[in-house]
């Protein structure tokens, strides 16, 4: 960026933009196996995720901008997990939800994709089987402080 | 009576509701005969807003109603069959856990009551009762999830934040006693990981006085609302035969009308000594199986009730030195027993060889293990037979006649976990 | 199993033997369970005898690959019975050689074959003759080999392309 766009109304626009888009992520719960079981847990009252502005749970890629994966993704589902994520408007982001979405887990085998930052690009990962309501929590944190440091286009 | 002879007796024309129903009914037959339709094709799936895990109906749609349907499934298929021929068979029961993950320590009981026949070992009391009792639990969980996903799928919210609070509760109570939230792998070959700690008995039970409040506020939303009765009664119909040729087990099976429940037709781990009674249901729609399950929720509370008071004292894990770990104490004192650990924790357990089929009775239904053993320490066969992949072969003919939005709460009825169906 | 149960199973098998000569080719005891050895080629004809006799639930096939064990023909294919009203298990072994896959499909008898015999087709490649649409289940249309199999390697992935369309299916089955 040149000079006299760095000014002082720009940077304060881009915080007000980053500011809005951190605190209302709206969570896509790509959810197949044990893990998205964790992360109802989350959203159920108890460990509120929407105190950080993730209440609205949508199922539509064209209306979230966050996806959270929790799941095993095995080769059977990779295309449809590449075209969702496709789908979905920028600005997006991913968050990797436990052991098997982050690197296949325990599945070393002919049916598990081993982890999916081969096909989709992540930006937090959670290690955990299942991680805990309160290590996603800490993931969404992670990713409002990445927002944050993030200059937007 | 004509319009006219009622006006002339009131003054204002009242129509009966059947008279209003007959004028509504009445439409110009020949508009709706050029009225050219198509069928339209529309994918459910494999993500979709339900919340039972990633499968995919294929449907022929006319008009909401439909014509024919294709389900495909196998969108969570992690390899279990193949990735245990390479473990022991101790390493193999965290991947049992993952099987029907809402009730993972009934998956790990089923696993370990199957090698402990192969064996030929039986375990101490003490084991047996905390068995029951955890499996019980792990019962009104499982069905908390599944009528509270069912509900919400039919748009009835708040009964799945009253049955996950209570969740948490019983959640909060097996991580006190296994470590893990979900995925627990408390019970081992030959006995339990470890004892229960000291006044967990009194734990179980103030836990367990929380539970009917739940139960009984979303009976009470529920059980009578018009909606709910319109949107679940004769919604996926099956008749007992077809249920039973179509392999279903489990409280799908029960409200089809048919009387079948392993608890107390092979009874095991004392499962004869409690009283108990088995719900069955008589239409076998998707409101009989949504009761079914509350029902069973009620009785499991009484069979933990009935436990704890059973409870003996005495050792948890059987005394044999090839299936079981020796105390840590002795293995740091002495060398046979440091031998021991090591030969356990290299070379596994070895069952004799054979196969051997059993089943237990699991929230979802029968959970049969066929093992295959050839006297080595990877098991050479290992196939699960999951309750839900029966039930799921019905979903195509549950589902064609009936209206796009039916197909979720027919799902939710089914209880489709699908790291059970994938395997 | 119980004294009771062997005695119950025993006409059974004997009343099969009588109607069925050379069907069952062998009984074997496994821990406690009736298992029977069945041809083949009659294995549809034993099948249908079991169902006339009471047992209703077909709880399970398995495909078992008998590459590292010893063996006179590579697969087996094994059948799980149960019978609701008579409370009785037995298990129906069917051996199958590697150049001749083909096994007489029971998805006539009962229902619940039709998708746990794909399922061993898709793990191994047994050929059911009969059933209404043997295609894959588990794995992706796109794979190649079966899985299950002794030599097919644990971690060798295959990556589909998409997914599979589902129109034959749904006129098929």
């Amino acid at each position: 960026m040149t000079a006299h766009e760095t000014g002082v109304i720009t940077t304060r626009v881009d915080e007000v933009i980053r500011w809005g888009r951190k605190n209302s992520l709206w969570p896509l719960p790509f959810g197949t196996a044990c893990c998205a079981i964790e992360f109802m847990g989350v959203v159920s009252s108890v460990f509120d995720v929407s105190r950080f502005g993730a209440e609205l749970v949508r199922f539509s890629p064209r209306q979230s901008d966050m996806m959270i994966v929790a799941g095993t993704i095995n080769y059977k589902m990779g295309p449809v997990l590449r075209r969702i994520y496709e789908q979905m408007a920028d600005p997006k982001w991913v968050i990797s939800m436990g052991a098997c979405a982050s690197s296949g887990g325990f599945y070393d085998n002919y049916a598990t994709i081993q982890g999916i930052d081969q096909i989709i690009p992540v930006d937090v990962f959670i290690p955990g089987c299942p991680p805990r309501p309160e290590a996603i929590l800490d993931a969404v944190l992670k990713l409002q402080a990445k927002i944050d440091r993030t200059p937007t286009k | 009576m004509t319009e006219t002879d009622m006006a002339d007796k009131t003054g204002k024309i009242e129509l009966t509701e059947e008279e209003l129903i007959h004028r509504a009914s009445q439409v110009d037959e020949t508009s709706l005969e050029d009225l050219d339709t198509e069928p339209m094709y529309v994918n459910v799936g494999p993500t979709h807003p339900a919340t039972h895990g990633a499968f995919r109906v294929f449907c022929k749609l006319d008009g909401e109603r439909i014509e024919r349907a294709a389900v495909e499934i196998g969108y969570l298929h992690r390899g279990f069959e193949k990735i245990v021929e390479i473990k022991h068979y101790t390493q193999v029961i965290p991947y049992t856990d993952r099987l029907n993950y809402c009730s993972g320590l009934s998956n790990n009981v089923g696993y370990c009551k199957a090698v402990e026949r192969m064996l030929g070992v039986a375990i101490t009391p003490r084991t047996e009762i905390i068995r029951v009792i955890i499996c019980e639990i792990q019962r009104i969980m499982d069905h908390m999830i599944c009528v509270g996903a069912n509900l919400v799928d039919i748009g009835a919210l708040t009964n799945f934040w009253y049955f996950f609070n209570a969740r948490e509760k019983m959640n909060n109570l097996l991580e006190a006693l296994t470590g893990a939230r979900l995925t627990y792998s408390y019970v081992r070959i030959g006995g339990l990981a470890w004892d229960l700690p000291e006044g967990y008995e009194e734990r179980i039970k103030a836990t367990m006085k929380e539970i009917p409040k739940a139960i009984k506020d979303v009976t009470g939303l529920v059980k009578r609302n018009r909606i709910f009765i319109d949107r679940t009664k004769d919604i996926g119909v099956i008749g007992p035969e077809e249920a039973v040729n179509y392999g279903f087990t489990g409280p799908c099976l029960r409200a089809s009308g048919v009387q079948h429940d392993l608890r107390k037709k092979r009874p095991y781990y004392h499962y004869d000594e409690f009283g108990f009674d088995v719900p069955v249901g008589e239409n076998g729609d998707t409101y009989d199986r949504i009761m079914v399950r509350v029902e069973e929720m009620w009785q499991s509370l009484r069979i933990v009730e009935q436990a704890l008071k059973m409870l003996p004292g005495g050792p948890i894990n059987i005394d044999d030195k090839n299936i079981m770990l020796p105390p840590k104490d002795d293995v740091h004192n002495s060398m046979e027993a440091l031998i021991n650990h090591f030969k356990l924790v290299i070379e596994g357990i070895k069952p004799p060889p054979g196969e051997i089929y059993d089943a237990s009775e699991t929230p979802n239904g029968e959970l049969g293990f066929y093992i295959i053993s050839d006297g080595g320490s990877h098991p050479y066969r290992i196939k699960c037979r999951p309750p839900c992949f029966y039930t799921m072969n019905t979903l195509k003919r549950l589902i064609e006649g009936h209206m796009v939005a039916d197909i979720v709460a027919v799902l939710g009825g089914l209880n489709v976990i699908a790291g059970e169906l994938d395997r | 199993m119980s004294k009771n149960e062997r005695e119950q199973l025993r006409p059974i098998v004997d009343d099969i033997k009588g109607r069925l000569p050379g069907a069952i080719l062998n009984e074997e005891d496994s821990f406690g369970d009736l298992v029977l050895v069945a041809d083949r080629k009659q294995s549809h004809d034993v099948m249908k005898q079991l169902r006339a006799q009471g047992f209703d639930l077909l709880a399970d096939i398995a495909g078992v690959d008998l590459l590292k064990v010893e063996h006179t023909e590579r697969f087996l294919v094994v059948y799980n019975l149960y019978s609701i009203p008579r409370d009785l298990r037995v298990r129906v072994k069917v051996y199958v050689p590697e150049d001749d896959m083909n096994v007489p499909s029971v998805t006539d008898i009962w229902q619940s074959a039709n998708w746990a015999e794909r399922e061993a087709y898709d793990m191994f490649g047994f050929h059911f003759e009969g059933h209404p649409n043997l295609v894959r289940i588990l794995t992706h249309r796109q794979f190649e080999g079966h899985a299950l199999r002794k030599d097919y390697p644990v971690m060798k992935g295959q990556w589909a392309s998409g997914v599979s369309d589902l129109m034959p299916d749904m006129e098929r089955e």
